[in-house]
């Protein structure tokens, strides 16, 4: 009772902290109703759990979405007379229509883009980790953080409420290139559905910016005693490069959004010039849609490392924790986030080499972009040498972490490839490129993802989820990125164009009808797999095995000195000290040293 | 009470911090847009624009309510609540005085028959009213946090003297004068 009472005090004391110039009538704040609760909360812990649940959700929308466009992809020649039942006008005849293939492309890149792999992944993670690990109550302000998510949620609606649209949702690729957006009469696709996308990338990004001010100003500035920025996990410095890079990327492409709305709505022409659409010539004179290319990918190419950091962070830590032995090279691994990081802004034209860029201007950007090979192999050799001769415990969460490195690995490489502008002169467009980054970016985020679920679950729930059901998960998920993606390299390397309906109409590419109707099984039973890691995850939020120890993986950062299900404060009592960094695994003979307990005299330096 | 201040000894307050880090977000921003003009200037058909006669005037009171804002600040820290309130709303006055002077820059370009937005408009022109505009509602932000911080001083029943709030809003407001300062200057000589 009496460290209940010590902890709603410290609950308190944090209320009045944090908003000091409110009434200061939050001493009660302990007696939380359901809507505070579970809706509209303040706790950081609640708010990564409704991120992490929303992003699912997204998941399985767009997981079904790719679902959907292989049956058209592996099986052109079939009609499937259920699309029909379901979908109407889209699948006339039981045969995907190309408004709708196009609807289901841009809105499985979108969705999983941002709604999962920003969102579901950053939001969750960041928000879950950061007061956690860095010994804080809360973030900087509990409140902003709330609306960080509700943000998101309004998105979330709108994004959803488009796909019922009567024009179908926006259907030009997920990097909406005018002048095919910016004109309704272009296609179904540009017309309400372009404007829903608009809004709702807005209000996403004004979501991702409330969530980002809050990390970067809780790491700096709510780190407890001793916890200096050198002793901070490495999950910390991976999701606050996120967030810089999330708050100084997103703004740009909501200028270009804002641009492009201007566009649409109002009958400027920053983007448009002399275009001809169905025999009616538009007046728009002096636009340029390359403009929109380079605001476009200045946020694009951050983007894919705002997606991948928190993975590479969260990967470090897992892998450290079940190999039973310190991060190889801590300071290599926080300089090549750092490098990573600085380079992301220089790289963007690598995405428009084939638009009439400058070559001479493209060789800058193809030497920045090989640069980017330096620090993904420091970070590839230290995961490795850490891994090396270690102690393997192969949980759920160290399988998928080992998996995340392995489509690392496979997808860096391949990027090699494509930043080069003379080769991306015929392998752009083509599914080389969609193999790779679906592998280094898509499913290597997407496992950095899992292997965080498995590996804090624990933390987020007070139990297990089922390690049978995560074995299959994770052997599937695995098999399956390969088969599905490695086959499309060498229909890339044949020039097989992306984005394209229905292929079978070239002889050239029906040598791979085999391969693709092959590719589009395995893709159901991968979605079908995902499914079934959804269910182990409810299934155990209620029913798993209980976590009886404070400390279960014997790891040494902080969350796990935090009671089994901590209450909002995080901790009874003092926040800890701390004395250490977190990696003080097998050292002077112990198995771990948490991070909490002082330096004694006798113990060797590290 | 004590322990929590005793971590923050020393350190810039959160709310500060992150005020700094939302300004470079919105530096981003407009660095993206002014950088997209540059590169439509350099290309064909480019109008050069008019800067309306009422943006030198509004930059003048926009400077003004700079000083009003500090003078705010000041009085919050001597903790001279009336005075807090009155160069508060001072403030939110000139922010509001501000944004009928940009309104009526726009107007008058259209007397002059030059197009903003629609047939015949120049993407100079529109980029004009895109850029400026955006900066007025980060101003229209400004002015409704004044007000409501203000508003709070009259209502609240506990008397709170933290002049954090003041020093967060300010900061805001000086960066929204820089900004359009930074943005008026680059208008004139990107024309």
């Amino acid at each position: 009772m009496s460290t209940e009472i010590t902890q709603h005090s410290h609950a308190a004391t944090l209320q009045t902290e944090s908003h000091g110039h409110h009434e200061g009538d939050h001493g009660h704040h302990h007696e939380e109703s359901f809507i505070s609760k579970y809706v509209f909360s303040q706790d950081h812990k609640m708010i990564a759990k409704q991120f992490l649940i929303t992003g699912m959700i997204w998941g399985v929308i767009g997981g079904l979405f790719s679902v959907l466009f292989r049956l058209q992809l592996g099986y052109p020649d079939m009609t499937f007379p259920i699309l029909e039942d379901m979908f109407g006008k889209w699948a006339a005849g039981g045969r995907i229509s190309n408004e709708f293939y196009y609807a289901l492309v841009t809105m499985h890149g979108t969705i999983l883009v941002f709604f999962v792999l920003t969102a579901g992944l950053s939001g969750t993670f960041a928000n879950f980790l950061i007061p956690l690990q860095v010994g804080a109550r809360d973030m900087a302000s509990p409140f902003l953080n709330m609306l960080s998510y509700w943000f998101f949620f309004l998105a979330s609606v709108i994004m959803f409420a488009s796909l019922f649209l009567q024009t179908g949702p926006a259907s030009g690729g997920w990097t909406i290139y005018p002048p095919l957006s910016a004109l309704g009469q272009a296609s179904e696709g540009s017309k309400l559905g372009m404007d829903f996308w608009l809004v709702s990338m807005a209000m996403f990004i004004v979501s991702s910016l409330l969530g980002g001010l809050n990390y970067i100003t809780t790491i700096l500035n709510m780190r407890t005693k001793g916890m200096s920025m050198t002793r901070m996990p490495l999950t910390i410095w991976a999701i606050f490069f996120t967030a810089v890079l999330g708050v100084l990327s997103f703004p740009v492409l909501l200028s270009g959004a804002i641009l492009l709305l201007f566009d649409r709505n109002l009958g400027t022409s920053f983007y448009l010039s002399e275009i001809v659409v169905k025999g009616e010539i538009l007046p728009n004179e002096g636009g340029s849609a390359i403009l929109f290319q380079h605001l476009f990918w200045f946020l694009g190419h951050p983007e894919v490392y705002i997606i991948l950091m928190p993975a590479l962070g969260m990967v470090s830590e897992i892998l450290s924790v079940n190999s039973r032995k310190p991060i190889f090279g801590y300071l290599a691994m926080v300089g090549s986030l750092f490098a990573i990081a600085i380079l992301a802004f220089l790289v963007w034209a690598h995405h428009m080499f084939v638009t009439g860029l400058n070559p001479f201007l493209g060789a800058f950007f193809v030497l920045l972009t090989l640069l980017i090979a330096v620090p993904s192999a420091i970070k590839v050799f230290n995961w490795l040498t850490t891994i090396w001769r270690g102690n393997l415990r192969f949980t759920p969460a160290m399988l998928f972490a080992m998996g995340f490195v392995s489509l690392f690995i496979s997808g860096g490489l391949t990027g090699i490839f494509l930043g080069n502008s003379t080769l991306d002169i015929h392998l752009h467009d083509t599914y080389f490129v969609v193999a790779h980054f679906h592998i280094v970016m898509g499913v290597a985020s997407m496992f950095g993802m899992f292997a965080g679920v498995y590996h804090w679950y624990p933390k987020m729930y007070g139990r297990y989820m089922n390690n049978t059901l995560a074995y299959i998960h994770f052997w599937v998920s695995l098999a399956g990125a390969y088969l599905i993606f490695w086959p499309m390299h060498y229909f890339g390397l044949a020039g097989m164009p992306r984005r394209y309906t229905d292929w079978s109409n070239w002889q050239s590419f029906n040598m791979f009808a085999d391969a693709n109707r092959a590719i589009s099984t395995v893709a159901m039973v991968v979605f079908a797999v995902q499914l079934l890691f959804i269910f182990n995850f409810f299934y155990s939020i209620w029913k798993g095995r209980k976590v009886t120890t404070q400390n279960p993986w014997g790891a040494n950062t902080l969350e796990w000195t935090a009671p089994i299900r901590p209450g909002h404060g995080n901790w009874p009592g003092d926040i800890p000290e701390v004395h250490r960094w977190a990696y003080d695994y097998g050292k002077d003979g112990r198995e771990f040293i948490p991070q909490t307990e002082a330096v004694s005299d006798s113990e060797s330096k590290h | 009470m004590t322990e929590t201040v005793n971590i923050q000894r020393g350190r810039i307050h959160p709310y500060k911090f992150t005020m700094w880090v939302a300004i470079g977000s919105i530096i981003m921003m407009f660095a993206g847009l002014t950088s997209a003009y540059i590169v439509k200037r350099s290309q064909a058909g480019w109008v050069m624009i008019d800067i309306p006669l009422a943006f030198w005037f509004s930059t003048v009171v926009i400077l003004a309510s700079s000083v009003t804002v500090h003078l705010a600040v000041r009085a919050s820290r001597e903790r001279d609540m009336p005075g807090y309130r009155k160069w508060m709303v001072a403030t939110a006055v000139l922010g509001t005085v501000f944004l009928i002077l940009q309104t009526k820059g726009f107007m008058d370009l259209r007397a002059q028959d030059i197009r903003l937005v629609g047939a015949g408009s120049n993407a100079s022109h529109s980029f004009l009213l895109a850029i400026a505009g955006l900066h007025g509602l980060h101003v229209l932000g400004g002015v409704a946090a004044l007000l409501v911080i203000a508003w709070r001083v009259v209502r609240s029943r506990t008397r709170t003297y933290s002049s954090v709030p003041a020093e967060v809003i300010s900061t805001y407001w000086h960066f929204v004068d820089v900004l359009w300062i930074y943005l008026i200057l680059f208008f004139n000589w990107m024309r």
